[in-house]
């Protein structure tokens, strides 16, 4: 059992809350109802990844929690202690854009910009996944993600490029 | 959001004991549905209990031939295990059907179960709702009400249950487990759900601090003759304005056993048993089918905006049994309906 806080009535009480973010660890203290998009953005200064709804009802806030995406914005950073967190930060190596990444420039696959982090965080997961291969199968798969832009078309095309990549990279 | 105290359980004992000392506390699993209230002020718990770290996460093979889920495997985990796509492809279908990638990969199983309506007056503080502040009234019946019930009202709420999960575990007859204050106990999945009646602010029979444990599938054939149809506004990432669960065992082109079981229509999946009998023994026929929809939907009533909803469900039932019969399911990415 670990008590992290037990008070007869809840106070102002910040939590310690360890996470691994795009590979370095870090211990940040919380109030209990910090959900994981604000811990980012406010705690940590990453701001790529984006509050759009705050429901779990747009994909903006899209990261990858243990390798699975899900909304950042629905999950209590607490519940997280000692997760490993990747973000829109974490994706490009030593400098170098992730396939994805620079495959969304190749298509134009953004106008404003703003649902692009969580587009590319769960893209990139739907490519580790392994489910999505048809263009039908990407679209669902990408469900997720809003875009009020409407850049779904480059967006696919952006996907299905790397996904013809690694089919390829496979065989 | 309110404050709240937050207890990480590390054994199901301490989480119940918990909850049974607070009646303001609750559960917390993948939290998609009850922080999602918390930041609306409908939640407004004063403790969560953190029970995402209890051994509870396993998909086992039952003495009796069933499979058992644990609470907190999440709609993602059930909807690609192997033995479940293998054996209960309809209840992968529905989890498919339902939200996104990212809230399968957060909700479980226990939580699915205990999703609340995504009725507009629910979710909004600033209107009466039997259901959020019981006596003060049900603007739906005379409001807005496209995505209300159809079968099952009262006059006190007109809410549906809005997971598709649940309506292909009432059609596979789920048992949900449950431990609490006095023990163990199961409750079959027809009796979880209840309707409105009078008491609309109480969704199930799960009673304070009992924690759901695992989902036990019975054994059963209907590995090939299945559908889950879920008609709704957009074609993904939106609950179900009408949804069907269809399976079926098939001797030739005669009906062996049925279940069929509709979503979107009522405050918890809808079955009608004397519906499945009229399929028993019976070759699959369209003119069967439109009987069977007819009588399911016999007291169906619709409200301002959701009396469509009559037609669609009658058509569903009947587009449902017909792919089951085929043996020919439903996609959930191919989005066309044949
Ligand atoms: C934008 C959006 C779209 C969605 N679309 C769909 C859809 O199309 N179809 C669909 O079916 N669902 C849909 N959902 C709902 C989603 O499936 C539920 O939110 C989810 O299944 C809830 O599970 P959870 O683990 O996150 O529950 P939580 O939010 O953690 O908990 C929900 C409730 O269950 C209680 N609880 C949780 N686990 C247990 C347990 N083991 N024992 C006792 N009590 C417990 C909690 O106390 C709480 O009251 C959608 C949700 C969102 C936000
Ligand atoms: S239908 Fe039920 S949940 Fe909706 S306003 Fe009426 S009482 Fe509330
Ligand atoms: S900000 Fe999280 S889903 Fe919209
Ligand atoms: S690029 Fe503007 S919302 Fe997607």
């Amino acid at each position: 059992m670990s008590e992290i806080q037990n008070h007869p009535s809840p106070a102002l009480d910040k939590v310690p809350v360890t996470l691994t973010v795009n590979g370095k660890t870090r211990t940040v203290e919380v109030l209990p109802w910090t959900v994981l998009l604000d811990l980012l953005r406010d705690h940590l200064g990453l701001t790529g990844t984006k509050k759009g709804c705050d429901h779990g009802q747009c994909g903006a806030c899209t990261v990858l929690i243990d390798g699975k995406r899900m909304n950042s914005c629905m999950a209590l950073a607490v519940m997280k202690d000692g997760a490993s967190i990747t973000t829109i930060e974490g994706l490009a190596v030593d400098g170098e854009l992730h396939p994805l990444q620079q495959a969304f420039i190749d298509h134009d696959a953004f106008q404003c910009g703003y649902c692009t982090p969580g587009q590319i965080c769960s893209g990139v997961a739907l490519i580790q996944e392994g489910r999505a291969r048809t263009r039908d199968e990407i679209r669902e798969w990408m469900s997720g993600n809003i875009c009020r832009c409407g850049a779904y078309t480059n967006i696919v095309d952006a996907i299905e490029q790397v996904l013809g990549s690694t089919t390829e990279a496979a065989q | 959001m309110n404050r709240f105290s937050y207890l990480r359980a590390g054994s199901i004992e301490e989480a119940v004991k918990a909850a049974a000392a607070d009646a303001s506390a609750r559960f917390i699993a993948g939290g998609t549905n009850l922080v999602d209230l918390m930041k609306y002020n409908v939640e407004r718990p004063t403790r969560l209990i953190d029970i995402t770290r209890l051994p509870l996460n396993t998909i086992e093979e039952t003495e009796s031939g069933g499979l058992r889920l644990g609470a907190m495997t999440t709609n993602d985990d059930v909807a690609h295990d192997a033995l479940v796509r293998s054996r209960y492809p309809l209840l992968a279908s529905a989890i498919l059907a339902g939200a996104s990638p990212q809230l399968r990969n957060a909700a479980t199983t226990g939580g699915n179960l205990l999703q609340r309506t995504r009725c507009y007056y629910f979710y909004d503080t600033a209107t009466p709702c039997n259901k959020r502040e019981p006596g003060t009234g049900c603007p739906a019946t005379f409001g807005r009400n496209r995505i209300h019930a159809i079968l099952g009202t009262s006059d006190h709420c007109i809410a549906t249950h809005p997971s598709d999960m649940c309506v292909a575990l009432a059609a596979l007859e789920a048992v949900i487990h449950v431990a609490g204050p006095d023990g163990e106990r199961t409750i079959p999945i027809s009796e979880f759900h209840r309707l409105p009646g009078d008491r609309p602010e109480i969704d199930t029979t799960l009673q304070h601090g009992e924690i759901i444990t695992a989902v036990e599938l019975p054994r059963t054939d209907f590995g090939v003759h299945h559908t889950y149809l879920k008609l709704r506004d957009r074609l993904s990432y939106a609950f179900a304005l009408v949804s069907v669960a269809a399976a079926l065992r098939m001797d030739g082109n005669t009906i062996a056993e049925a279940r069929l079981a509709l979503g979107g229509v009522a405050h918890k999946p809808w079955r009608d048993p004397d519906a499945e009998a009229m399929l028993r023994g019976h070759p699959a026929s369209a003119e069967l089918f439109a009987g069977v929809a007819d009588h399911i939907l016999r007291e169906a009533k619709g409200f301002e905006d959701n009396a469509f909803k009559i037609d669609l469900a009658r058509r569903g039932i009947v587009r449902a049994l017909s792919q089951a019969a085929a043996g020919t399911p439903q996609s959930q990415t191919d989005k066309r309906i044949r």
